[in-house]
């Protein structure tokens, strides 16, 4: 369960710094091409610690039980040969099945004021959940999370400011700024969903309380969406299974990209 | 509503600005650079993405480049030269003590 949980925030942050590094070498200014770059690599140190607290938690699992955790058929066959995985192999040779981010992070940048929605309401997300995961009676992820908190501080701070600039700006701005964030709510409702794994780590004092978090990120949204003169979207439905590993096709392509190295030359290093 | 006016009248690009960073509390804010933005936050926040990503500080100031006044480089023989003789200026007469670290 902690694993699962474990994986999920790691995914989450591979995932999204994996979007954002996608501007690198695209981005409207070069001070803004950085400033992305920048969050990225901030995604990508999360990760990384992330994926190996889970690589120690797997390898204290039972002999019995490291077989069923994934159905990726290349990590199946490194556990059989009765290997460990590292940070690396749960990065870059798990497939999409196994992964647990929200579907949120894995769409797609389309244009900037995209790139900012989607960036401003996980953003937000990550600021309240970190927060509350500071008090985790798991000390690895207290630790992550309150070292996590000041980077997440100021890409909720660059994010904030993005909206307001271009919904509060040019008719232009203001209409692409309204289309970007009524197209990605539907993917918002997932982040407070509290799932079997949810549940059981609140219950054992190591994870946040999404109902609590949930308030507090509307609150957030509300303010910011007022002062960028934008209408919070009226649609209710929401899509969701990214945390039980059903994903969009977006995920796919992502990995396709990501992955492709290590698993046409295994191992390789640079 | 003043967002807006700006970036109408910078269609094609932001105004520039320069950047002074502070290194670490009690010493000067040294010129850095300078970058484009569209308004003073604007210039800090890419301030602190462009110029503080190696640690190099603890404080920032912006100011547009269109808001300094510089001498002028013609006027450089009239203006530097003529201290140029004046040796007694320094102060490199005295003894200094060896408690002294910084003069």
């Amino acid at each position: 369960m902690k694993l699962d949980y474990t994986l999920r925030l790691a995914d989450d942050a591979l995932i999204m710094g994996h979007r954002l590094g996608e501007w690198c070498g695209h981005g409207p200014i070069l001070e803004q091409d950085i400033a992305l770059t920048n969050t990225s690599l901030d995604h990508l140190g999360r990760a990384r610690s992330l994926y190996q607290y889970a690589a120690q938690q797997f390898s204290q699992l039972p002999a019995e039980k490291k077989a069923g955790v994934f159905s990726s058929v290349v990590l199946q066959e490194t556990i059989l040969a009765g290997k460990d995985l590292d940070e690396d192999d749960l990065a870059f040779l798990r497939d999409g099945w196994d992964f647990r981010n929200h579907l949120l992070v894995e769409q797609p940048n389309n244009d900037w004021a995209y790139t900012v929605a989607r960036s401003f309401f996980f953003d937000a997300f990550n600021y309240y959940f970190y927060s509350e995961l500071q008090q985790s009676t798991d000390e690895t992820l207290a630790a992550i999370a309150e070292k996590s908190l000041k980077e997440v501080t100021y890409h909720l701070r660059w994010s904030s400011e993005w909206i307001v600039r271009l919904g509060d700006g040019t008719d232009e701005s203001h209409a692409k700024m309204q289309y970007a964030v009524d197209e990605l709510w539907m993917y918002t409702g997932e982040l407070f969903v509290m799932n079997d794994t949810d549940k059981e780590m609140l219950h054992q004092g190591i994870g946040a309380d999404l109902e609590k978090i949930k308030p507090l990120w509307m609150l957030k949204v509300k303010a910011i969406f007022e002062e960028a003169t934008l209408n919070i979207p009226a649609g209710k439905w929401m899509q969701q299974g990214g945390k039980e590993g059903r994903h969009s096709e977006h995920l796919g392509y992502i990995l396709a990209e990501l992955q492709f190295m290590q698993r046409a030359y295994p191992g390789m290093e640079w | 509503m003043k967002m807006a006016e700006q970036s109408r009248q910078n269609k094609n690009e932001w105004p520039l600005w320069e950047v002074f960073i502070r290194s670490k509390a009690g010493l000067d804010h040294k010129h850095a650079g300078s970058l484009h933005a569209a308004d003073a936050q604007m210039a800090i926040e890419n301030a602190r993405d462009v110029y503080t990503r190696r640690m190099e500080g603890v404080s920032i100031w912006v100011v547009e480049s269109r808001n300094i006044i510089a001498s002028d480089p013609g006027e450089a023989d009239s203006l530097y030269e003529p201290a140029n003789d004046k040796i007694y200026r320094h102060p490199t007469f005295y003894n200094l003590p060896d408690e002294v670290k910084y003069m």
